[in-house]
C-alpha cells in the first residue's frame, strides 16, 4: 500500500541580507516588507481610541500602563538577565512623587510627570542597587518584596495620606489626552527600546546576561551597566505610575498592588519573551480580556488562568515569536 | 632600589573550606616574558589565575602590578589596569557574529582612555583584531555567528577579547586544551608574535611539548604550592616534578 508521506517545509522569504536587525534593502518590495508590520502596529495602537466607547477607552489607558511595565520587564529579563517583579514599586514611586508634587506644591501634570518619571526611576534604582549582584530567582524575590514593604511603611508611619491616599489631583483635560499620551509613550518607548538593544549598550547588557565574568575580564563594570539597565526600565515604569496618578486624580497604596508586578509577566509570556513587541501586544490583549471576563463573576480568574495555561502549553514561545516566524517564512506541505 | 616591579605575587593563599587551593605562592614576572605554569589536575592553577585577576579574593598575600597593589580590586578594575585573562570554559555571545563579541571590550573605559575618546568604527577595529589573530576576512570568518565557529576559533576569539583591551599582561588559562595539533601549531606563532610586540604572557597549560617551545620560564604547581621554577629543561629534570607527574617509584605498602 502506498502511503504518501508529507512534511512541512519552511522557506525563508524576504530580505536577502539580514543579520540581527541590520538590513540591506535593495528594492521597494523589501522596504514594504519591513514597513508593513511596523505600520500595522502603530495604527493598531493609535486607532482604537476612535472606535471605542468611554468605558473601554479607560481600559485602554490601563492597558497602556501594563504595556509599559511589560516592556520594562521583558527588557530586564531577556536582555539583562534580571527577573524584576518590582513593577508595583515603579508604578507606586512614580505615582506618589507626582501625586505629592501636585497636591503639596500645586504643580501641573506636565511638570510633575517628567519629574516623577526621573525621580521615581532614580529612587527605584537606588533601592534595587544593593540587590543587583543577585541573579535569577533571588533577584526576583527581593524585587517582589519592595512594593509590599513600601505599603506597610506607608501604613505604619501614616505618611503620604496613609491608607486614604492623596486625593483630588489634577487630571488631564479630556479623555483624548488621556489615551494619546499613554499610547504615544508606549510607541516611543517600544521603538526606542528596540533600538537600544541593538546598540553597543544593548550588546554589553546581553553579554552580561550570557557571561558576566567575561564582561568583567573585559574591563567593564557589570554593576554600572546593570544599574543603567534598571534605570531605563524604571523610567518607563515610573512614567506609567505618574500618568496613572493623574489619570485617576488619586494616589493610594493600591498603586503598589501585586497586579503591577504580576500582569506584566503574563503579558510577556503570552506575547513572547525577548521580542519587546510581544509583551506590549500581550498587555493590550490581557487587560481588556480581564475586563471582559468580569461577566463571569468569581469564575473570572479561572477563565483567565485557563487562557494563560493554554498559551503556555500550546504556544510556549509566545504570540509574537509565532507571528514573526509566519511572516518571515513560507510554510507549505510537501510530499516526500 | 627604586626599580619598578612589573608583576609580583607575594605569599598568596586561598583555601576553600578545608582545602588549601593555593598556598603561599610567590613569584615574579618581568615585562615581556612568557611564564608557563604547569601542574597536575587540581593543583590550583586556575585558582591562581582567579586570585591574580580579582575573581577570587585571597585569604592572605598580595599581587603587585607596576608598583600597585591589585589584590582586593574588583576584576574589571584589574582588567582596566591591563591585566586580562582568558577563560578555560568559553562562553562567547552565541547568537552574535564573531566580531560583535569584541564590542564589549572595545566599549571599556580602558580603550576610551588609551585610544583617546570613543572609537568611531568599532566594528572595523573588531574585524581588524580578529583578522590579526587568524580569522580569515576573505572567507568571512569574522562575520560568522559565534555558535557556528569550531573550537579553535572560539579559543582565538577568547584571546581576541583580551587583546581588544590592549592589555599589558595576558593570562591564558589552557588555551591549547581541546585543540588538534594543527590548530595548536597555528596558535604558537601567534603567541610568539604577541611577545615580540611586548606583551607579558602567563600560560597555564597541560600540553607540555608546545608550551616548552614558547616559554622563557616554567613554574610547576602541585597541591597549591610551588614545586619548582626555572628553565623548562631544568624543571623537567627535577625529581619532585617527575614524582608529581608520574608518581613515586616505590609504592607505599
Amino acid at each position: 500500500m502506498d502511503k504518501v508521506e508529507r512534511r512541512r517545509e519552511r522557506l525563508d522569504r524576504g530580505i536577502k541580507v539580514r543579520a540581527d536587525g541590520l538590513y540591506a534593502l535593495t528594492s521597494w518590495r523589501e522596504m514594504f516588507y519591513l514597513l508593513v508590520p511596523r505600520v500595522v502596529l502603530i495604527f493598531g495602537l493609535l486607532l482604537p481610541p476612535l472606535l471605542l466607547e468611554m468605558y473601554w477607552q479607560r481600559v485602554l489607558c490601563q492597558a497602556g500602563i501594563y504595556a509599559l511595565l511589560a516592556l520594562g520587564f521583558d527588557f530586564l529579563a531577556e536582555y539583562v538577565g534580571l527577573v524584576c517583579l518590582g513593577g508595583g514599586f515603579f508604578i507606586g514611586s512614580g505615582a506618589y512623587i507626582s501625586g505629592l508634587l501636585n497636591a503639596k506644591m500645586g504643580w501641573a501634570p506636565f511638570l510633575t510627570i517628567p519629574i516623577a518619571t526621573f525621580a521615581g526611576a532614580a529612587i527605584s534604582t537606588l533601592v534595587l542597587l544593593p540587590c543587583l549582584r543577585l541573579r535569577g530567582i533571588y533577584f526576583a524575590i527581593i524585587s517582589f518584596m519592595f512594593p509590599l514593604l513600601t505599603v506597610y511603611i506607608i501604613i505604619a508611619l501614616n505618611i503620604f495620606g496613609g491608607t486614604e491616599g492623596i486625593t483630588a489631583l489634577a487630571s488631564f483635560p479630556n479623555i483624548w489626552v488621556d489615551q494619546y499620551l499613554i499610547l504615544g509613550v508606549v510607541i516611543i518607548a517600544l521603538f526606542a527600546m528596540r533600538r537600544l538593544v541593538t546598540e553597543d549598550i544593548g550588546l554589553i547588557l546581553r553579554s552580561i546576561k550570557d557571561n558576566d565574568q567575561a564582561v568583567k575580564a573585559s574591563g567593564i563594570s557589570v554593576t554600572f551597566y546593570k544599574t543603567k539597565a534598571v534605570f531605563i526600565a524604571a523610567l518607563i515604569g515610573c512614567f506609567g505610575g505618574a500618568y496613572l496618578s493623574h489619570l485617576y486624580g488619586w494616589v493610594g497604596i493600591s498603586q503598589f498592588a501585586l497586579d503591577y508586578s504580576i500582569l506584566p509577566i503574563a503579558a510577556t509570556v503570552m506575547g513572547g519573551m525577548g521580542t519587546l513587541v510581544g509583551p506590549v501586544i500581550g498587555a493590550f490583549i490581557l487587560t481588556p480580556l480581564s475586563e471582559a471576563l468580569r461577566g463571569f463573576g468569581q469564575m473570572r480568574v479561572v477563565v483567565y488562568c485557563l487562557i494563560l495555561i493554554g498559551f503556555i502549553v500550546y504556544k510556549p514561545e509566545g504570540l509574537m515569536n509565532v507571528l514573526q516566524r509566519k511572516y518571515h517564512q513560507f510554510e507549505h506541505w510537501e510530499e516526500v | 632600589m627604586g626599580e619598578e616591579i612589573f608583576l609580583r605575587v607575594k605569599g598568596i593563599t586561598k583555601s576553600f573550606g578545608g582545602v588549601m587551593a593555593v598556598k603561599e605562592m610567590s613569584f615574579e614576572m618581568s615585562r615581556g616574558e612568557i611564564l608557563g605554569v604547569i601542574g597536575p589536575n587540581g593543583s590550583g592553577k586556575t585558582t591562581l589565575v582567579n586570585l591574580m585577576t580579582g575573581f577570587v579574593k585571597p585569604d592572605s598575600g598580595e599581587v603587585i602590578f607596576k608598583n600597585k597593589k591589585i589584590t582586593g580590586m574588583p576584576p574589571h578594575k584589574i582588567a582596566d589596569l591591563g591585566v586580562t585573562r582568558t577563560f578555560q570554559v568559553m562562553r562567547p555571545y552565541h547568537s552574535l557574529p564573531a566580531f560583535k563579541n569584541l564590542i564589549v571590550p572595545l566599549n571599556s573605559p580602558r580603550i576610551r582612555r588609551t585610544r583617546g575618546g570613543r572609537l568611531g568604527d568599532k566594528d572595523g577595529v573588531a574585524i581588524d583584531i580578529l583578522e590579526e589573530i587568524g580569522f580569515e576576512r576573505d572567507a568571512y570568518v569574522p562575520y560568522k555567528i559565534a555558535s557556528s565557529l569550531p573550537l579553535g576559533y572560539l579559543k582565538r576569539l577568547e584571546l581576541a577579547r583580551c587583546l581588544a583591551l590592549k592589555p599589558e599582561v595576558v593570562i591564558c588559562d589552557e588555551i591549547f586544551s581541546g585543540l588538534s595539533m594543527s590548530e595548536i601549531s597555528t596558535m604558537v606563532p601567534l603567541i610568539e608574535k604577541l611577545q615580540m610586540e611586548g606583551m607579558t604572557i602567563m600560560m597555564i597549560e597541560h600540553r607540555l611539548r608546545e608550551l616548552f617551545r614558547l616559554v622563557n620560564r616554567v613554574m610547576v604547581m602541585n597541591f597549591g604550592e610551588k614545586l619548582a621554577e626555572g628553565f623548562p629543561e631544568e624543571v623537567m629534570d627535577n625529581k619532585e616534578v617527575r614524582e608529581a607527574y608520574l608518581g613515586t617509584e616505590a609504592l607505599p605498602c
